[in-house]
């Protein structure tokens, strides 16, 4: 198929209960998606804790647009693309730090506002009689066409058109809820660096694997069987509770009736989550002290509610996946149509004792690190398939467990946890916000671009 | 039992060398029952618990770690990784025969290969180290990369 000539007939790639290869292995669809799919959607920026204070900012990548997230000095929070009007420079480049009152482009000296407006030129009267007032560089450091502010996560949509924020994700925004509301003083704090590393297949196959419920007694039987093992021989010496690592990963090893009565919900655009009714983190161990902290804040039936939810992971269409009951997200960064940068970011609870911060960094770097022995059978699995889908005379990827004709049609449903309904739901809003690639309009451009700083 | 400068060296090519042969029964012997591999995320790092780290394992962690490595359902081994440390001298940074603590830096690269792939790492392992009544025992080994916080490939094998 010749996308670059016929960019609409990526459309043809999704089909009721399979999809095609080409999905996971062309660079011409992975340029589309990077083109539209990545533009038409709200893609998680940051988080606000990451630049607490006036100038702080925090440079990262939406598709494949150079950004910087910035707080201007009257507080609120900038998405800037990180490149100066001039020649083009990336203006800063540390992960994270503080600009002062001004963004100084270290080529030719230019001067930036915190919120990307231009300041000064060395020696402007070069630009005397030039037009330069009416260039795009008088302009200054331009802005992402849309962003948004809930909570503190801040996301933007590249697109100048689309739908708004809360139309986009709908009911999905219950979890980043109830996440921040598990903090006595609802307030998250990001800890310390992300994990970083590259898995060499198409990033769907890892944004599929979040509510891949099927997999986990089979792929990880070689990390948490040997570890459940190991554990009934010496846990009879073992003074003192259960150590958090064995709660963590034992539950990996939970058979399919398990998982199925996980449930998994899903909600318009692509967003779901499974561990609607219990889930691997139901069982952990919690200290009195954090309830004795939930209840001063939110009374004991309200901080029974929320920590009652314990949701496993919410997918946020198209790459975001979000823990709140361990504190954390994952990004799933498309590199190429092989190739995916993962990061794993972690959270404080402000207000909230101490070990719920050492439960994440532990689950962090044994689950989803490149040196976990966990994740190297997940990433195991999906550069299997990556390589396999090379395959001939079957062009086609199965996703039919479990598939109900007359599932995805409602704000909000919820399935059997075995079921690959959230990967249907996923295609369902890929070709959705992949229609501007047939030049519809259908998708994306019904309303006009109204970004806030909410 | 006092302890010289060529034991220590001596311990430390030798546990390199116990991983590259694969003789991870032996090489966890190596370890104090409250024994720690630690290998932190950010360069300098000194928290342990309270920030992600690409390893913190206790005995019960790297017991398991070492047994799937081996292990007929781990996939990701079939086929195998190999790998194998080329060492700086070890530089024995401290002795202290009163509180029986001794520390060893030395710098190393190491490489981990599967199929056709081959992945170069290089940092500092820092041992520090406890004579018990059988030998010399780790109580932390502190494996700092050089680029620890870039993004790496699967890194499946103990450096």
């Amino acid at each position: 198929m010749t996308y670059l000539n016929n960019p609409g007939s990526v459309l043809d790639l999704v089909r009721e209960g399979e999809v095609h290869r080409d999905l996971y292995t062309s660079e011409a669809v992975f340029d589309l998606e990077i083109q539209h799919l990545f533009r038409n959607t709200w893609v998680y920026v940051g988080h606000a804790s990451q630049t607490p204070n006036p100038g702080d900012y925090f440079t990262t990548t939406v598709a494949d647009q150079p950004i910087v997230m910035i707080r201007h000095q009257d507080n609120t929070i900038k998405v800037l693309y990180n490149r100066c009007p001039h020649r083009g420079a990336e203006i800063v480049r540390d992960v994270h730090g503080c600009a002062g009152t001004s963004l100084r482009c270290p080529y030719h000296a230019w001067t930036f506002n915190t919120d990307g407006s231009l300041r000064r030129i060395p020696e402007r009267e070069g630009y005397d009689n030039t037009g330069f007032e009416s260039s795009h560089a008088a302009r200054g450091m331009t802005a992402v066409a849309a962003m948004h502010v809930h909570r503190e996560w801040v996301f933007c949509r590249l697109a100048e058109k689309g739908e708004d924020f809360e139309t986009f994700f709908g009911g999905s925004l219950s979890t980043i809820d109830n996440f921040v509301d598990r903090s006595p003083a609802g307030r998250l704090e990001v800890v310390g660096a992300p994990l970083r590393y590259v898995n060499r297949c198409n990033w769907k196959m890892l944004i599929e694997n979040q509510t891949d419920t099927f997999h986990p007694m089979t792929v990880h039987a070689s990390s948490a069987m040997t570890a459940k093992t190991l554990w009934e021989e010496v846990k009879d010496k073992h003074e003192g509770p259960t150590p958090m690592v064995v709660e963590a990963i034992v539950p990996f090893t939970m058979p399919y009736n398990f998982y199925d009565g996980m449930g998994i919900r899903v909600w318009p655009n692509g967003h779901g989550h499974t561990g609607v009714h219990n889930s691997i983190h139901s069982d952990y161990t919690e200290e009195d002290e954090y309830f004795n902290a939930m209840r001063e804040a939110y009374g004991a039936e309200r901080a029974q509610e929320i920590l009652g939810e314990v949701r496993h992971n919410t997918v946020y269409f198209p790459n975001l996946m979000v823990k709140g009951p361990i504190q954390k997200l994952r990004l799933f960064k498309p590199i190429s149509a092989n190739e995916t940068l993962i990061e794993s970011w972690i959270f404080r609870l402000v207000g909230a004792p101490d070990y719920l911060l050492e439960r994440t960094a532990m689950y962090n770097r044994l689950i989803n690190a490149p040196t976990s022995m966990v994740g190297h059978d997940d990433t195991e699995m999906y550069e299997r398939a990556q390589q396999g889908l090379r395959a001939e005379r079957n062009e086609w990827v199965n996703i039919q467990r479990l598939q109900l004709h007359d599932e995805c049609t409602q704000p909000e449903e919820v399935h059997s946890g075995n079921s690959e309904v959230q990967f249907r739901n996923q295609f369902h809003a890929w070709l959705k916000y992949m229609a501007t690639a047939a030049g519809s309009i259908q998708a994306a451009a019904t309303q006009s671009a109204t970004g806030t700083d909410g | 039992m006092s302890v010289t400068e060529q034991e220590l060296i001596d311990f430390v090519v030798r546990e390199a060398r116990l991983l590259d042969e694969e003789r991870y029964e032996d090489w966890l012997e190596l370890f104090t029952s409250d024994g720690r591999y630690w290998m932190p995320l950010e360069p300098g790092q000194t928290e342990e618990k309270l920030v992600t780290s690409l390893l913190y394992e206790d005995m019960i962690l790297l017991t398991t770690r070492v047994r799937r490595l081996t292990g007929k359902l781990t996939y990701s081994q079939q086929p195998k990784s190999r790998g194998v440390h080329i060492l700086q001298l070890p530089a024995v940074d401290s002795m202290d025969e009163a509180a029986n603590v001794f520390h060893v830096h030395t710098p190393f690269q190491f490489i981990e290969s599967r199929m056709d792939e081959k992945e170069m790492y290089a940092g500092w392992m820092d041992h520090n180290l406890t004579m018990e009544k059988d030998g010399l025992k780790i109580k932390m080994k502190r494996v700092e990369l050089v680029n620890c916080d870039a993004a790496h490939h699967n890194m499946q094998l103990i450096i």
